[in-house]
């Protein structure tokens, strides 16, 4: 554990930062570019998880426990979401029997 | 420090692979290694308490619950549809924008490298339970509403509509 | 007697309020009554006035307080001295004849306690502009009457070319009174005030030639030019024909047309002191006579005849002003005041006889028929064109004499005019009373001599024409002047500086004598031409003319020039205006605004395109512009 702990001396909070703000970055390139609607769903659980991660280091590096009880109700809220976000794409396949969000372009003008 | 490099890299490389694969199977199984790595970043910030439950939640069930609604639909790679090129740029674009705002306003932020007494000891799961129970007992309880809200919405939004079907 | 000085704007203005307000309820009998009443009584207090005034020095009624503001205080006050005096008798007397003569002229028209009503406003203003102690309430009575000459001459105004008319005299009054204006803020600048008790004395120190006081007399004759039909101004007077002839009379014979030369007359001293305006003014006066009197050798309508007689015999006053003769120029509005109103109302009498005919190529040998009219008219004739002892020989010739001291060149040419006057006035005589019908039968039928409310007014108008000379008889024909000795006191600024009449009487003799044989000449000729020869006037507009006379009857195609370089250019302006600035400038902005929100609106509906993709992506760039923007703020 001390070893653990001699981490959090060593690497500078601007490198979890940086971290962070990467994956994020990659998760909003996701939701971009890609047309399945399960992958963008997925992208967006990388964003998420980027927060987390964002979070939990500031946590440990203020000694503030309330970071990580969010990064707990976070998870709580990723789960939830999940579950309900898949049940909705389950029904638009039933549907339309297709997941390219492209199809779903009918709230124009 | 280099462990932590390390890690930070298969991450990144991960998370790209996650976007950019064709076949969506491999795109959760990717995704399934960078919550691996997940883990990892939180046992080195001593967040024992969220690293089991990174494992055990995300991995094991909503990644799982991702494959089962993929096997579901049987998609395999021809099926994929892919965008033009043109909006690939432009995406890719955007999130680098993005990426260079958050950078740049973190630069200007001039935040403080660390603070002065690290306290290694909150990851712990009888430490965080204290607080959790104490501190933040009412959203606790909430959020056990919330996963039988959600319960209830997935459930009744998958069911088949009977009426329609008879007419 | 003074006290009830107000009394006498204040009955004209009683008898405008009921003709105009009653003038569809009560009946023609009454208006008429009611608005000639009303001028008399006015007439019977400037006549006790006149009886009773006897300082040398004017008198100021004060009234109430008006403007006072910063350093200037304009009160309205009126001022009595005997220059406003005279003024007002003619205004009142010559006004109640011609309300007399109106109830039987205007006895069919439908719009009669209209015409009235405007008649007793327009005295109303009148008599402000003589009374008032300044040159502002000179001024407010300028543009009232201004006002009522508009209403007045086009009071027919169903009739395009009457109103058309009636448009022309207002702005070309309008231009007169800008020049007279800046006259007016100019005195204010200078003297600090604008009450003339207050200026001529200052004046009085300023020496001759002085530049701002040329500069404020300049641009009061400027004034004087457009309200008395003075060249360049005067285009306006013919056309003014198209009102009613007791219009005519009143208005552009005897009192609205004097407005200047009373205004003139008022600032003497002003004038005196600026030699080079008092040149202008001559020149400017005598073109004027000449043009008018040349252009009114060859015209063919009655009334169009007198109209130019009028501006050629204003033309003489204000020559009368320009060499220092204020009390020949005045003597000669009193005495023009008496012989064209009776001029005028005469040739309202042949037209009314004539069915509203005006043509003097078509009437001929009407002194049977309408003898009172005739007689009445022949004595107007003899006086305009100076023949002793009619009262137009006294003013003329007492101008003349001024002239002739001032310059010879001058007085050859005024005696040149006073023989086509009496050349052309004669030439009407001729051909309205003499010879033979030449008529339709129709109008044959119904020729009549007038009633008697048309009549009377005539035969007073007449005897004063005759014995109206008697109150000027110069020294050297055994008289004592006693109109120039009743005037001593308004002209005693201008009197010390301007020399007296120098002549000896021999010269005198000799002058009159050249005139009035050049007149009776004149008249000579005339009737050789008119009568023994039988020449008529061409009948047609089309038979062809010689050059002089195509530029005598085309009227030097004065009214071509004013069109081609005032009316077209303003017209290409307001094309301008309307075509580039208003269409495409105005309209272009405010219509631009709505169409340019209906483009944005189009534009801007593109964006809602349905595509989930593209709504992710939006709200992408508007986080990261959000980001940008705070970070730009820090």
């Amino acid at each position: 554990m001390d070893n653990i702990s001699a981490t959090i001396q060593v690497v500078p909070l601007n490198h979890y930062i940086l971290l962070s703000a990467i994956i994020f970055t990659i998760g909003v390139v996701g939701v971009l570019i890609r047309r399945n609607a399960i992958i963008i769903f997925m992208s967006i659980e990388l964003m998420l998880n980027a927060v987390n991660l964002l979070l939990a280091a500031f946590s440990a590096y203020s000694g503030d426990a309330s970071g990580q009880v969010f990064v707990f109700f976070i998870m709580a809220l990723a789960a939830a979401e999940v579950a309900i976000g898949l049940a909705i794409i389950v029904m638009v396949y039933r549907n339309t029997s297709s997941i390219d969000i492209n199809i779903l372009n009918r709230l124009k003008w | 420090m280099s462990l932590f490099y390390f890690v930070a890299f298969l991450t990144i490389l991960f998370s790209l692979l996650v976007i950019f694969t064709k076949n969506p199977v491999y795109s959760v199984l990717y995704l399934i290694a960078t919550f691996f790595t997940f883990t990892i970043h939180y046992i080195l910030l001593n967040a024992q308490f969220l690293a089991v439950v990174n494992f055990i939640v995300y991995m094991g069930a909503i990644m799982v619950l991702f494959l089962f609604v993929l096997m579901l639909m049987n998609l395999n790679k021809e099926t994929e549809p892919v965008k033009s090129n043109l909006i690939k740029i432009i995406g890719v674009i955007a999130g680098g924008t993005l990426l260079v705002t958050l950078i740049g306003s973190i630069h200007a932020l001039q935040t403080t490298a660390a603070s002065a007494t690290p306290n290694s000891e909150i990851g712990l799961v009888a430490n965080l339970g204290k607080v959790l129970f104490s501190e933040f007992l009412l959203p606790f309880e909430l959020s056990s509403l919330l996963l039988l809200s959600a319960m209830v919405g997935a459930v009744l939004l998958a069911k088949k509509d009977k009426r329609t079907q008879n007419g | 007697m003074i006290d009830l000085v107000w009394l006498i704007p204040l009955f004209p203005f009683i008898g405008f309020l009921i003709c105009g307000l009653g003038r569809n309820i009560l009946p023609k009998a009454v208006i008429g009554t009611i608005a000639s009443l009303a001028v008399i009584a006015s007439f019977v207090i400037s006549l006790g006035l006149f009886f009773q005034f006897d300082s040398a020095t004017p008198v100021i009624i004060h009234l109430f307080d008006w403007i006072k503001v910063g350093g200037i205080d304009i009160p309205f006050s009126f001022q009595i001295d005997q220059l406003s005096i005279l003024m007002l008798l003619i205004i009142t007397g010559i006004g109640s004849l011609i309300h007399i003569y109106s109830t039987g002229y205007m006895s069919h028209d439908a719009g009669f306690g209209k015409f009235f009503s405007y008649l007793n406003l327009f005295i109303f203003f009148m008599l402000l502009l003589v009374l008032g102690s300044n040159y502002v309430i000179m001024f407010i009575g300028w543009e009232g009457v201004g006002l009522c000459s508009y209403l007045l001459i086009g009071f027919w105004f169903t009739n395009g070319a009457y109103a058309d008319a009636a448009k022309k005299a207002f702005i070309m009054n309008r231009i007169g009174d800008l020049g007279f204006l800046i006259g007016v803020f100019v005195i204010i600048s200078t003297f600090g005030s604008t009450s003339f008790s207050e200026i001529f004395p200052k004046a009085q120190s300023m020496i001759s030639g002085d530049a701002t006081l040329t500069l404020i007399t300049i641009l009061l004759f400027i004034g004087a030019t457009g309200k008395s039909a003075q060249l360049p101004l005067f285009t306006w007077l013919p056309d003014a024909m198209a009102g009613p002839t007791p219009v005519s009379a009143l208005i552009h014979a005897a009192t609205m047309v004097t407005a200047g030369i009373y205004m003139i007359a008022r600032s003497n001293i002003l004038f005196t002191l600026s030699p080079v305006t008092m040149s202008i003014i001559a020149v400017i006066g005598l073109a004027t006579a000449i043009i008018a009197a040349i252009i009114a050798i060859t015209q063919t309508d009655i009334k169009k005849v007198l109209a130019y007689s009028t501006v050629s015999q204003l033309g003489y006053m204000f020559l009368g002003l320009g060499v220092g003769a204020y009390t020949g120029a005045f003597f000669h509005v009193l005495t023009h005041a008496f012989f064209k109103a009776l001029l005028f109302l005469g040739a309202g009498s042949v037209i009314h006889a004539m069915s509203n005919e005006q043509d003097m190529r078509k009437m001929g040998g009407l002194k049977k028929k309408l003898p009172i009219t005739f007689i009445t008219m022949l004595m107007g004739t003899l006086a305009i064109s100076g023949l002793p002892p009619f009262s137009g020989f006294f003013s003329k010739d007492e101008i003349l004499a001024h002239v002739y001291e001032h310059n010879k060149i001058l007085w050859m040419i005024g005696v040149l005019g006073a023989m086509l006057t009496a050349f052309y006035m004669f030439r009407m005589m001729f051909l309205t009373f003499w010879g033979n019908f030449r008529g339709s039968e129709n109008q044959k039928s119904h020729l009549h001599e007038s009633p008697i409310s048309m009549t009377i007014p005539l035969i007073v108008l007449a005897i004063l024409s005759v014995v109206g000379g008697f109150i000027g008889v110069p020294e050297v024909l055994g008289g004592s002047h006693w109109l120039a000795g009743y005037l001593a006191p308004v002209f005693e600024g201008s009197g010390t500086r301007m020399s007296e009449l120098s002549l000896n009487h021999s010269t005198e003799y000799v002058l009159m004598a050249v005139s009035v044989g050049g007149v009776v000449i004149a008249i000579i000729y005339a009737y050789i031409k008119y009568i023994k020869n039988n020449h008529v006037l061409p009948v047609m507009d089309s038979e062809p003319r010689s050059a002089l006379a195509k530029i005598s009857y085309n009227k030097f195609y004065f009214d071509e020039f004013y069109t081609a370089i005032v009316q077209k250019p303003l017209d290409v302006l307001s094309g301008f205006f309307y075509k580039i600035i208003e269409k495409s400038g105005i309209d272009g902005l405010v219509n631009g605004l709505g169409k340019g929100s209906i483009e944005a609106s189009n534009g801007l509906r593109l964006l809602q395109t349905g595509n989930v993709g593209f709504y992710i992506f939006a709200m992408v760039i508007g986080v990261v512009v959000i980001l940008i923007y705070s970070f730009l703020k820090f």
